[in-house]
């Protein structure tokens, strides 16, 4: 009886998936797959090597130095990092006294002493990045109604994090005629600009990195856009898993233990079951 | 426990002799998990998987109640809380790490285990019982796993939840305001996060009491082991402890360099990078997949596209998503053959590999992959299969299949010969289901 019932359910189950498999594969065959223009024109990132990549990656501090004087003088005019706090710029090697002048030089919201109303006052090392905007309205409102994400966890949130940040700032472009033929909807409204390496080809940031010596090095090392790109991507990797170091070096001797008690336990299981197993 | 010449628990320090008598605590893990205890002496690394489960059980609760020491289950701030806890808790990247893959890796282990069930009939007379129990494991560690992941309240965290919630507002009448009762709103927000962190933090203890369950019925008839024929004499078995417990730590130690392996060099791998943008109610991720463990059963539930005899297709996706794993429930009266272990089965054997295997490889991808053809018709041509392969060939197969000749015993399996298959009437080919000796 079960069986009979058992049956009866898996034709249910069958024919029902077998009514949507024959609609499904009619309409395909009519209509084709919908070509899109995300699909015929965005691209994916480029590739993209830091000192971090890798079992044995390690932080080039001096780039992420770099990197960071990159997202201070040009980034942080829009995008916030705010679970960065300024404390874990030591990191990169920068001294004390110097984190704590980089924390001054960031205003970040307080109180009045006297009044007890909010104003702005310069940081100190505990503090965390401060957002560029008030709230999401006036960010909207100075951006072309885009709000600016927060880069704290940007390379974390995106596949290929580092690379895609990379390929962004570096990908912008004129569109290609060929889009513009075939999908005119996806030319660029006006405040959006075209890049093949953001997912639905048009972003509301302006190219941030324009030109080659935006920014000055302390190293002197020569500031392209390329160079600022790849810089400003490390810096941002970083940001994101400021562990990640920590986290690689940490692995070795755990996966070597492991390797050593695993041979002995093997060893240990071997010989106890010597006289168990079959003697041919 | 089981076996008549099960040895028998006895103290020599004085102490244990004292605590023996007021609560026999000792006694119980020996007989459990200790000397005494008699297991196959054929088991292959298949059967080192429960155990597996076991530890990665621990693994999540002790991980989880650390993290729950810093997280905070609140819509405002638990997305902070998480990055707080990776960022400024002392080895809190690595408590994280370890849960969020912890959890991948009990999967993994788990379903080893349930493939194990399937192809060696494990399910079968006398063990039927601790198979359903196992169902019901697999049930709660689904629900557990998914209210997990909307804690850190990411972009997946809160669509996740969305979705499928959402999946109860198919059912008809009922369904919405059953959906609006277990969010507690309209769409998920505090009142969600709160319940799925309480209940998240109640259900592995569920889980752990059902396991005990389920590892009692299991000492009633015995593991069964990879001839499927059943324990014979005494010669058929060794004491759990020192083989099982020294395969065992070999097993686990292997266990924990893949996993280790994962956590610290590739933590993020089997993650959604949504997951590390905010939770944000107005902004629906392109592609909405829930985790990797998910996938055979989303792909299921998408393969209905169509409407069927007026049941709306949302509805029969719904109904055929818990309908996959209910089925489960029922194969031990649904395969019907004597003989357990798929090696000695050629028909079973044949739908196991190039049937059901296939079907489920193409579901796992299928399930991750974005709803679009192919992977509708592939999803829908393997949930053909997979349903039937449960619910229609095993009951036929089972009844027509002519089994492969069994070994007289495991002795004889093990060693060539038995010295006891002389002796007895006659080498019956197949077995009857003869539940082990009870005496208890
Ligand atoms: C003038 C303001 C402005 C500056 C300066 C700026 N950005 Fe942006 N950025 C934006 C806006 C607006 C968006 C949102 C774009 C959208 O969603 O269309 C954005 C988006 C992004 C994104 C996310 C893209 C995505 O996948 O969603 C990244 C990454 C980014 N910016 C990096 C940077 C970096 C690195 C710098 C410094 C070199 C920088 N931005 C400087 C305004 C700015
Ligand atoms: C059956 C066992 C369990 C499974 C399968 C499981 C699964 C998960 C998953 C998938 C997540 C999301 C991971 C992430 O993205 O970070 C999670 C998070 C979490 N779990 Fe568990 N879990 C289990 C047991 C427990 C236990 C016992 C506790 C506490 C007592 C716990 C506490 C937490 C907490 C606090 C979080 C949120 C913190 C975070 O997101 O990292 N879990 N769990």
């Amino acid at each position: 009886m079960i069986r009979i019932i058992s049956i009866l359910v898996g034709l249910f189950f069958g024919v029902a998936l077998a009514w949507s498999f024959v609609v499904g594969a009619v309409t395909f065959a009519q209509e084709g797959k919908p070509e899109t223009a995300e699909h015929a024109f965005h691209e994916y990132p480029k590739d993209l090597h830091l000192a971090s990549d890798g079992a044995f990656g390690k932080f080039d501090r001096q780039q992420l130095q770099r990197g960071f004087q990159v997202y201070k003088e040009v980034c942080s005019a829009c995008h916030g990092l705010k679970h960065v706090a300024f404390r874990s710029l030591e990191q990169l090697g920068y001294t004390e006294p110097e984190v704590k002048a980089i924390a001054a030089g960031f205003q970040v919201p307080g109180l009045d002493p006297n009044t007890g109303e909010q104003t702005t006052r310069p940081g100190v090392p505990t503090d965390y990045f401060p957002a560029p905007f008030a709230n999401d309205i006036a960010a909207r409102a100075a951006n072309n109604n885009a709000i600016p994400p927060d880069l704290s966890l940007i390379t974390k949130a995106r596949h290929d994090g580092g690379a895609y940040v990379y390929s962004l700032l570096t990908g912008y472009q004129d569109p290609p005629a060929a889009l513009l033929q075939e999908f005119p909807e996806a030319a660029p409204g006006t405040g959006l600009y075209y890049n093949p390496y953001f997912p639905n080809l048009n972003l509301a940031m302006a190219p941030p990195l324009m030109s080659d010596g935006q920014v000055t090095y302390g190293d002197g090392t020569a500031a392209t856009v390329e160079q600022m790109s790849k810089d400003v991507s490390a810096f941002l990797v970083w940001a994101g898993e400021p562990t990640l170091e920590k986290r690689k070096q940490t692995g070795w001797p755990v996966l070597g233990f492991l390797l050593f008690a695993t041979v002995l336990a093997y060893l240990a299981y071997r010989s106890i079951w010597a006289h168990k197993k079959a003697k041919h | 426990m089981s076996f008549p010449w099960a040895k028998e628990y006895q103290p020599s320090h004085p102490t244990m002799r004292w605590l023996d008598e007021k609560l026999p605590l000792p006694r119980l893990v020996y007989n459990a998990i200790g000397a005494g205890y008699p297991v196959p002496r054929n088991l292959n690394y298949f059967w080192n998987f429960g155990v597996l489960a076991g530890f990665c059980l621990m693994l999540q609760i002790v991980t989880g109640i650390i993290l729950a020491m810093h997280y905070a289950p609140n819509a405002l701030v638990a997305f902070d809380s998480t990055e707080h806890i990776m960022r400024d808790v002392n080895w809190g990247w690595m408590m994280r790490y370890a849960h969020a893959n912890g959890a991948s890796a009990f999967f993994v282990v788990v379903y080893i285990h349930i493939f194990r069930g399937l192809f060696f009939s494990s399910y079968k007379a006398p063990r039927e019982m601790i198979w359903l129990l196992g169902v019901v494991i697999f049930l709660l560690m689904m629900a557990t796993a998914f209210m997990g992941y909307v804690l850190p309240w990411g972009q997946m965290s809160f669509w996740g939840a969305k979705v499928i919630t959402g999946l109860f507002s198919a059912i008809p009448l009922v369904g919405e305001p059953l959906q609006t009762w277990l969010l507690g709103g309209f769409a998920p927000d505090n009142a969600a996060l709160n319940r799925f962190f309480s209940l998240h933090y109640l259900l592995p203890f569920v889980i752990a009491g059902v396991v005990i369950l389920h590892i009692w019925a299991l000492h009633i008839p015995g593991s069964s082991n990879p001839t499927g024929v059943e324990v014979k004499t005494a010669a058929d078995t060794v004491p759990f402890h020192p083989y099982y417990t020294a395969k065992d730590g070999f097993g686990l130690g292997v266990f924990l360099i893949l996993y280790c392996a994962v956590l610290f060099f590739a933590p993020n791998a089997l993650g959604h990078p949504d997951n590390y943008i905010p939770a944000n109610p107005m902004s629906t991720p392109a592609h909405i997949v829930p985790e990797w463990y998910f996938w055979p059963f989303y792909a299921i539930l998408r393969a209905f596209t169509q409407d069927f005899l007026f049941i709306p297709a949302k509805l029969m996706g719904v109904i055929a998503m818990f309908a996959s794993i209910l089925v489960w429930f029922f194969l031990p009266w649904l395969d019907r053959s004597p003989v357990r272990s798929g090696i000695y089965r050629p028909l079973f054997r044949k739908f196991f590999w190039f049937g059901l295997i296939p079907a489920m490889a193409v579901l796992f991808y299928c399930g991750g992959a974005p709803a679009e053809e192919p992977f509708v018709m592939l999803s829908q041509i393997a949930s053909l299969y997979y349903f039937a392969h449960f619910l229609i060939i095993l009951p036929i197969v089972s009844a027509i299949e002519r089994p492969d000749p069994l070994p007289y015993s495991i002795t004889e399996k093990v060693l060539g010969e038995d010295e006891n298959s002389a002796l007895a009437p006659s080498a019956v080919p197949v077995e009857k289901s003869d539940a082990a000796p009870a005496a208890s």
